[in-house]
């Protein structure tokens, strides 16, 4: 008998506990971004496509030594460079990175000896066509300069 | 006042109008409630504060096809949610918002809502068994279960209030409890049965309220993570639509009831400025506690749920109802 007051009783309490919680929570403001009118910031180590760096003059830091087109287990990278008379570095002519075939390892990234290569932040990639991540990553790196 | 076809349609239209009304905003307001208990704002795109939300859902719903499953009955599948709607408006008749402010008052108002009530679980018994889907049966006979269990402690504390004012009459019942908030039915040490285990009797006609509705955390008559949706699965376009009307117009009516014998009606709470906006205030905090309540408790068990009608809402509302009578004859 006492068993079953006591049930009732301290259940009865419970609830009003729980019942408490939730008007605590109801009265703080709410903690969620409404997403496509307001961003966070990208944390630091999200992987985003690679993307060049670049030098104080605004070139790319590339030598054209293709250890990343090498590195690639899925060959995504296609480069090319020329090498102007009297320089002592190749310039980059050419970076493609084919996106669709990209399982972005960072393998590229990893053995990039120049601090040439890095990961964007970018994550709002939507397409229909499949051209649409095939990136010229050095038309990318003059467009952000212009 | 004379009863001319005038004021007939009038009082049908604002009845349709308020249930419709309540009804559309309830919705709104449970999102807003359940998103600021989750902390996330939601519905806020359409209109300031999400408020044209209501009726665009309305228009999305009404622009669907209704859509009658095969070797369902066809005659009880259309009737069920009209059964459901129309017991909920018929309830608005008879209860007094305040002192002028009733359609038309009975000397059985008590009686009248009580057999209107139990005719809203009828739609949900037709509603499971004509759509011909099992989840759809099962989750209806899962409600009127849960429905006739909880009509009994219900209707035994109603029969307690009742007792007390010696009347089935609403407006009586709110005389009855005039003065100051130590009158009224829920606490009253100067009322006429100064009885102070009636919080017991109202916790437990609240508790009533929420499994009649079909609420959380007694909502097994659609539980999602069971049964589908529930009796109303085989439903799109406006059938469902009027369910789901139904549903919040039934709250409002279960918050009438329990402003009308616990809290006394449009009284103030001190004995000033009695009128409608009293019982419009003390209506809408009982509807936010039961929205606050639904998103609180998780959904309980069917054993749970018979286990403390038949073993702890019963008893104890017998038991006041006894110690009622005697302090009635006492004092």
């Amino acid at each position: 008998m006492v068993a079953y007051f006591s049930e009732i009783f301290y259940g009865l309490i419970s609830l009003f506990q729980g019942m408490a919680i939730t008007f605590k929570e109801f009265i703080k403001p709410p903690v969620t971004v409404s997403y496509p009118y307001e961003t966070l910031p990208m944390c630091d180590r999200f992987r985003g496509h690679v993307e060049l760096i670049e030098n104080e003059d605004g070139k790319a830091n590339c030598v054209v030594c293709g250890l990343c087109a090498r590195a690639c287990p899925s060959g995504c990278i296609t480069l090319a460079g020329v090498k102007p008379e009297g320089e002592k570095k190749k310039v980059l002519t050419k970076y493609i990175l084919d996106f669709t075939r990209c399982s972005l390892c960072g393998s590229c990234v990893e053995s990039c000896n120049f601090n040439a290569l890095e990961f964007s932040k970018e994550y709002n990639l939507a397409s229909r066509r499949k051209e649409d991540f095939i990136f010229d990553l050095l038309g990318r790196l003059e467009d952000r300069n212009r | 006042m004379r009863l001319t076809l005038f004021n007939v349609v009038a009082a049908v239209i604002i009845a349709i109008a308020f249930a419709a009304v309540n009804a559309a905003y309830l919705v709104w307001a449970e999102r807003r409630g359940a998103a600021r208990i989750q902390r996330r704002p939601g519905p806020n795109i359409n209109g300031p504060f999400g408020l044209l939300q209501p009726p665009l859902d309305g228009i999305k719903l009404m622009a669907k096809q209704l859509t009658i499953p095969g070797g369902a009955d066809k005659v009880l599948f259309i009737a069920a949610p009209v059964l459901a709607m129309f017991p909920a408006i018929m309830s608005f008749v008879t209860i007094p918002f305040s002192e002028n402010i009733v359609a038309k008052n009975m000397n059985v108002g008590v009686l009248m809502i009580f057999a209107f009530a139990a005719l809203g679980s009828t739609s949900l018994l037709f509603a499971g068994w004509s759509s011909r889907n099992k989840y759809a049966m099962m989750a209806s006979i899962r409600a009127v279960s849960q429905t006739v269990a909880y009509e009994i402690p219900m209707l035994i504390t109603t029969i307690t209030v009742v007792m007390i004012a010696g009347s089935m009459d609403l407006m009586e019942i709110v005389h009855q409890q005039s003065g100051s908030f130590l009158h009224w039915n829920i606490f009253p040490l100067l009322g006429k049965s100064h009885n102070i285990l009636m919080p017991l009797s109202f916790l437990i006609f609240f508790t009533c309220t929420l499994a009649e509705t079909n609420r959380s955390p007694f909502d097994l008559g659609e539980a999602e993570s069971e049964l589908v949706a529930g009796f109303h699965t085989e439903y799109g376009s406006m059938g469902f639509g009027l369910f789901f009307m139904a549903e919040y117009a039934n709250i409002v009516i279960g918050s009438c009831m329990t402003t009308i014998l616990f809290l006394g009606g449009w009284g103030c709470p001190f004995g000033l400025f009695p009128g409608v906006w009293w019982f419009i205030l003390k209506l809408y905090l009982l509807i936010a506690t039961f929205i606050w309540i639904r998103w609180t408790f998780p959904r309980t068990t069917i054993y749970g749920l018979l286990n403390l009608s038949w073993k702890i809402l019963i008893p104890l509302s017998l038991f006041n109802l006894l110690l009622t009578a005697g302090l009635l004859k006492v004092f």
